[in-house]
């Protein structure tokens, strides 16, 4: 059986279709939840926005017009949904695994290396950057969205999207030194 | 390396994330294939984003998931509001759309057949595996046995989308590899490389075997 387009869902959703909605939240609910957390860090918070995310949807369904893909459209919603909350606390509530990677900080070059492998120390690394940052990182490595994709999404040219990604990677070189790990440019 | 170097990137290096995301075109991942094989420093970069990568996709993947009280906050909320306006750019959109949908199968079948032939064949042939590994006496490798208990040594792994079903095939085979879930988003499966839970060191030894290979996309050690 031929899988229904995501325009045919919102075009079926804009005509009230429940079980259109259920299926394309379906599919965009779990990777919206984790791109929403990566940038507010908190699960409680995260869970709140995504269903807000996907009411907007519901009820904005008749004015989608196509002009960028569904995924497109759905990740620029929750984005703006995401800055939001953000704005809404100036001090981001840290959960544990973000409060013990700045503890990580604290520590001595050497001995943080000691406690922690190569690999440990880039994931403590990611957890660190900024939401502009993370917010691209996760875009691009893990909603695997192109160049055009992440212009749509955060609504910036595409050689801004380029070059946003490459001093996302310049501040992960350089929270890599501080943590005794240089690998060069960037 | 020099200072005018370090301050403008070259365009193959702003590319190496999305070349490792593997959502390059082809004529540009073609410029950054060759740009590596080329280019040692630049190679060196890339096992950096390659590495960058493969700790987002943990970092997201070990995040979980919604508890399912986002689905009922959800549709308690779509229950109690009146139903959505329609505009008529999008109930034109809509009836395109739903005309695609209801032409004939055949209409639709060789309009689609020669882009999304290879990407289909692919996945099918991976749904396969995935299910003959979850079927009572389906598909098992010679060095991995059904493991009810979930014990072992697993990845996720990505195949490069231009491999075909032939190239997975001879890979898995060849080094006794078992498909056990997936699709995951980002056309991510969850692999069993070894029945056992092995040293950190050991799996991370396999690990960089295999991504070597040229099926291999992505890869990286998960629980």
């Amino acid at each position: 059986m031929p899988t229904t387009s995501d325009e045919v869902l919102i075009g079926r959703i804009a005509k009230s279709d429940r079980l259109a909605m259920e299926e394309l939240y379906g599919r965009y609910r779990v990777p919206v939840y984790r791109f929403v957390l990566r940038m507010v860090r908190n699960p409680t918070i995260a869970e709140d926005l995504n269903s807000d995310v996907f009411l907007d949807v519901w009820r904005q369904a008749g004015t989608f017009e196509g002009r960028s893909a569904v995924s497109t459209w759905i990740f620029s919603i929750a984005r703006f949904k995401a800055l939001n909350a953000l704005q809404r606390r100036p001090t981001e509530e840290l959960n544990d695994e973000t409060a013990d990677a700045i503890e990580d900080q604290a520590d001595d070059p050497e001995i943080a290396l000691a406690k922690k492998d190569k690999a440990a120390v880039l994931r403590a690394c990611l957890l660190k950057l900024s939401a502009e940052h993370r917010e691209i990182v996760n875009l691009v490595y893990y909603q695997h969205k192109s160049v055009e994709d992440v212009a749509g999404i955060v609504g910036i040219p595409e050689a801004t999207v380029k070059t946003r990604m490459f001093y996302a990677r310049k501040k992960l070189s350089e929270l890599l030194t501080e943590l005794g790990i240089e690998r060069g440019w960037p | 390396m020099t200072a005018a170097k370090q301050s403008e990137p070259s365009e193959i290096e702003l590319l190496l994330p999305w070349y490792a995301a593997g959502t390059l075109d082809a004529r540009e991942s073609q410029q950054v294939e060759a740009a590596l094989a080329s280019d040692p420093e630049l190679a060196a970069r890339y096992e950096w984003v390659r590495a960058e990568l493969e700790q987002e996709t943990l970092v997201s993947e070990t995040a979980g998931e919604p508890s399912g009280r986002d689905v009922k906050s959800l549709f308690a909320k779509i229950d109690a509001l009146p139903a959505p306006r329609s505009r008529s750019s999008i109930d034109l959109s809509a009836r395109v759309a739903e005309f695609l949908a209801s032409l004939s199968p055949r209409t639709l079948a060789w309009s689609a057949m020669a882009a999304a032939l290879a990407i289909v064949l692919q996945a099918g042939f991976l749904a396969g595996f995935v299910l003959k590994e979850k079927s009572p006496g389906g598909y098992e490798t010679a060095s991995a046995p059904p493991n009810v208990s979930g014990e072992g040594s697993y990845v996720l792994l990505r195949f490069q989308p231009q491999a075909s079903a032939a190239d997975v095939a001879n890979f898995l085979e060849t080094n006794k590899l078992s498909i056990v879930g997936g699709p995951l988003t980002g056309g991510l499966y969850r692999v069993r490389v070894a029945p056992t839970k092995l040293a950190k060191a050991d799996l991370m030894q396999i690990v960089n075997t295999l991504q070597d290979n040229k099926v291999v996309g992505f890869i990286a050690v998960t629980e």
